[in-house]
């Protein structure tokens, strides 16, 4: 069964002018988010986008933008007391 | 702990990681330069004792392999090079998948982190594969210039940067380590189904051990905060510590239990709201079972469908398909009245007449 989170949230944008259609952004995406329509990507179903980065950081391009991060509530508290960026676990090498 | 084991790996090649059970270190000689050993694709008892642990999250933090090249059954120049973490459990579930494949792993100093955590901080990243390609002389082992990495490295991992780089081709492997020998018997391709994250109930199962240790270790601490209270004369009694107790037992274990074994069968998308929820459900419960007067009543509801709120939006943390920008919004709009809530629940059952 696939979950999907909060609805028409996530932060992905594609600029279709920029897009070549190389379609490396739908192989890394591990959540079948993008297809290609008429040799560009376009977001499918945005609802089920974790922002984890993978095409924005792969798009040779640059036509991909995401807010992607660490998103464990826990993090992202601990940043929002000590004001700053989401911070993992108890030592800075950690993770959730 | 011991002392050395707090330092930090971020050479890479501190003395203090010990190689994986069963894994031979190769001497120094000419022909095994840049090699760190050979791995076998066997998994020994003590490799599936040490997968059981981390995952009960006992020593996590300092389940490591050495960094660096190795070999798994006879690879030559012409054999594949699948890339990894170099936590030990992400590798172990990597090199038991290749039995019978002659292989090289590289493994990134990903700090003893797995794979897609690590790429998600950078870790797995551009830099240290480009770093350990050169580091590990892997160009003296293989002709080959492609590498394998798993897919959830890909938000770490630039390939076309690597590309430019080192010369080398990233192809993008399975999500998965055990879809790895269908992925090379089709000429690596990956099925669909191979790039998608899923998150079954086995696999939210192996994600909750961790939580629920962490919850414990609260618990103990408002346990004993618990059992001092009800000591002072006249105001405690065994029937309030236990319903007490159980009571709390009960929401913690709703936030780090049953949201995630029920997750996709709770009708609403927010975490917070799913373990408000089933908490409510709990609190309703005790208060009729109990036949609780009205201020314990009101405190039971405002208390323990919060702690199990915040407990199951914690959970988010723990998921394949969660998004920063939505757990953000759930804490904009609910961390508030979370705290509020429980803090009010507290002073009403503190207050109340005897449980």
């Amino acid at each position: 069964m696939q979950m999907r989170y909060l609805h028409n949230v996530a932060s992905l944008r594609i600029d279709e002018r920029k897009c070549i259609g190389c379609d490396v952004c739908m192989t890394v995406c591990p959540h079948n988010v993008i297809e290609l329509r008429a040799k560009k990507a376009v977001i499918r179903d945005l609802d089920s986008c974790m922002e984890c980065g993978a095409c924005r950081l792969n798009c040779p391009v640059g036509a991909i933008e995401v807010e992607a991060g660490v998103g464990c509530a826990y993090a992202i508290l601990r940043g929002m007391v000590a004001g700053s960026a989401p911070q993992c676990g108890g030592e800075p090498e950690a993770c959730c | 702990m011991p002392k050395e084991n707090r330092k930090p790996a971020s050479c890479g090649c501190g003395s203090q990681l010990e190689p994986a059970t069963g894994i031979q270190i190769e001497r120094d000689t000419e022909a095994s330069r840049g090699l760190v050993g050979s791995a076998p694709a066997r998994l020994t008892l003590a490799d599936r004792w040490g997968g059981w642990k981390v995952r009960w999250g006992i020593g996590r933090r300092r389940y490591r392999v050495r960094p660096g090249l190795y070999a798994v059954g006879k690879p030559d120049r012409e054999s594949v090079v699948l890339v990894t973490a170099n936590f030990k459990l992400s590798f172990d579930m990597l090199r038991r998948e290749l039995g019978g494949i002659d292989a090289w792993i590289l493994v990134l100093d990903t700090k003893g982190i797995n794979v897609w955590c690590a790429a998600g901080k950078g870790t797995f990243g551009t830099d240290e594969l480009i770093r350990r390609i050169e580091l590990s002389g892997l160009r003296d082992h293989t002709s080959r210039r492609t590498l394998i990495l798993p897919q959830l490295g890909a938000s770490g991992v630039a390939a076309h940067e690597v590309k430019r780089q080192t010369g080398f081709n990233v192809v993008w492997g399975p999500v998965r380590a055990r879809d790895i020998r269908p992925f090379l018997a089709h000429g690596m391709r990956a099925a669909a189904r191979m790039r998608m994250v899923t998150f079954s109930l086995a696999e939210r199962l192996a994600v909750v051990p961790v939580e629920l240790v962490e919850a414990m270790k609260y618990f103990l601490l408002i346990l004993a905060a618990w059992t001092l209270l009800n000591l002072i004369p006249g105001w405690g009694s065994m029937h309030r510590f236990l319903l007490g107790s159980a009571a709390t037992l009960g929401a913690l274990l709703i936030g780090t239990l049953a949201v995630p074994v029920l997750l996709p069968w709770i009708p609403v998308r927010s975490f917070a709201l799913k373990g408000w929820l089933i908490g409510m459900l709990w609190a309703l419960g005790i208060g009729i079972a109990q036949d609780l007067d009205a201020a314990l009543l009101a405190g039971s509801l405002l208390l323990l469908p919060a702690v199990s709120a915040f407990l199951a939006l914690n959970f988010t943390g723990s998921t394949t398909f969660t998004s920063q920008t939505g757990v953000n919004k759930e804490i904009r709009l609910f961390a508030r009245p979370i705290a509020i809530s429980a803090l009010a629940g507290i002073l009403l059952l503190l207050g109340g007449s005897v449980w």
